[in-house]
């Protein structure tokens, strides 16, 4: 839910989804990344990071599970200056931390707000965690979330929150299906089947057309977020 | 008073960051201090008597109206550890959060325009009581329950510890918790006549000492 309106009782500082900022500017759009340990969200990220960084301003939150490795990775990448990613400590649970008690990441999120702001664009990526595992709508304004064709051609079969009803399912790593004998026509079969008309990309990061197709669906939400 | 409401605040899933927390149960696990469901009494009665009793007061303070910027800075004074201060803060930030979503009001406001990036936990928790119609009792027991609460949930996590027994040492710590709270509320209420200079100043060494090489630690699973 975005109130655009401004709130008649105007708090020091916004709770939750609200659009805009104290000062009445609109927020940067949130996009979560969610999936399986070891989908490839970080990866993601970074692709993301390099597609977009020169079109829009942009920051990182990482949620890891008990490192700072995604962090540490991305900053190892310079996919983007190191204050404009975060990382966020969730205690074991990472769902948590995205969907029941969201109030570090908001932190988080606001943070990066104030201190490289203003920012077009966040994106927050969970822990690796189970097929249940979805954020919470105060938290992101859409989410991705991100399954790998090595971790079973099943799993959209399977459902879930995260494969059904996710803004956009990323099935990643079509480079290893031959290695892995997994049926891509079926995967995309079984999503289609599982998510009522909402968009499945499959990709490889490891092939020329990378992030490419997850860029332009990310470019639409960005347009859509700033008229 | 209402009991419903004590019940809102007090519930661990009330979603003010609690949960990435361990209470120096990590640190403690990790330097073979708590083993078992014994060790977490004996860790957790610690607490109770030490940061449980000046959380306690805190919060009966703030609950009492006691100006949170006197009690903040009398936290400051009483936590050593710059990591323990730097997490009751966040802490502090994420409850005022929840708390003024939870039960709006002017002096919630007025605390987060205080203190944008956070007062400390027990305070904002006796603000947050304040708000939600709640007493000093009610908020010295919230900060007693978190404080031996968190460390008992962390512990089932950490040490695969059986969550019956778990939580069976917090009910076997419920009478000395009533009476701590007892405690609380009386230097509460000296706060209120006298200042913050009569909150209770009982520490805990080996807790901040602990913090401290807990935070500077890679691989943890808890923030504190
Ligand atoms: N072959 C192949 N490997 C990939 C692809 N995308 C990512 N990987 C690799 O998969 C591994 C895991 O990728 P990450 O991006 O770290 O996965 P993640 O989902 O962020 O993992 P967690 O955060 O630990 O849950 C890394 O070794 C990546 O290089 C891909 O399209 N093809
Ligand atoms: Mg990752």
């Amino acid at each position: 839910m975005h109130r655009d309106h401004i709130d008649p009782h105007p708090g020091p500082a916004v709770l939750g989804a609200d659009a805009r900022r104290p000062d009445g500017t609109r927020r940067a759009l949130r996009i979560g990344l969610g999936g399986p340990v070891g989908s490839g969200k970080t990866a993601t990220v970074a692709a993301l990071c390099r597609a977009l960084r020169d079109e829009v301003s942009l920051a990182v939150v990482t949620n890891d599970i008990y490192t700072r490795e995604d962090a540490e990775y991305l900053l190892r990448e310079a996919v983007l200056p190191p204050e404009r990613i975060t990382a966020v400590e969730t205690g074991a649970c990472p769902h948590t931390a995205i969907r029941d008690d969201i109030s570090a990441n908001l932190e988080a999120v606001e943070d990066l707000e104030d201190s490289v702001g203003p920012l077009d664009l966040v994106l927050v990526e969970s822990g690796g965690d189970n097929l249940t595992a979805t954020f919470s709508k105060g938290l992101v304004d859409a989410q991705i979330f991100v399954i790998d064709v090595a971790g079973g051609d099943d799993v959209p079969r399977k459902g879930g929150p995260g494969v059904t009803t996710a803004d956009l399912l990323v099935v990643n790593k079509t480079d290893l299906a031959p290695y892995t004998g997994s049926d891509l026509g079926r995967m995309a079969a079984d999503a289609k089947a599982q998510r009522a008309g909402l968009p499945v990309v499959f990709q490889s990061l490891r092939e020329d057309e990378g992030v490419a197709a997850v860029t332009s669906w990310v470019r639409q939400r960005l347009a859509a977020w700033a008229a | 008073m209402s009991r419903a409401a004590l019940l809102v605040l007090a519930d661990g899933r009330f979603p003010a960051g609690g949960h990435a927390h361990s209470g120096g149960a990590e640190a403690a696990v990790h330097a073979g201090r708590i083993t078992g469901a014994a060790s977490l009494e004996d860790f957790c009665r610690g607490r109770l008597h030490t940061t449980g009793l000046v959380s306690a007061a805190l919060a009966a303070s703030a609950a009492l109206g006691v100006d949170p910027a006197a009690l903040d800075a009398a936290a400051d004074a009483r936590t050593p550890s710059p990591a323990l201060r730097a997490a009751a803060r966040k802490l502090g930030r994420q409850l005022l959060r929840a708390a003024r979503a939870t039960w709006p009001g002017v002096e919630l406001d007025a605390l987060a325009r205080r203190f944008p990036k956070g007062a400390h936990q027990p305070v904002v928790l006796g603000v947050a009581a304040r708000a939600a119609g709640l007493g000093p009792q009610d908020a010295a027991h919230c900060a007693l329950y978190e404080s031996v609460g968190g460390p008992a949930t962390a512990t089932v996590r950490l040490l695969g510890l059986d969550p019956f027994d778990a939580t069976a040492v917090l009910a076997r710590l419920a009478p000395e918790a009533d009476r701590v709270a007892e405690a609380a509320v009386r230097a509460a209420h000296r706060v209120a006549e006298e200042g913050a200079d009569a909150l209770p100043a009982a520490s805990a060494p080996l807790l901040e000492l602990l913090a401290e090489a807990h935070a500077a630690r890679t691989g943890r699973l808890f923030a504190s």
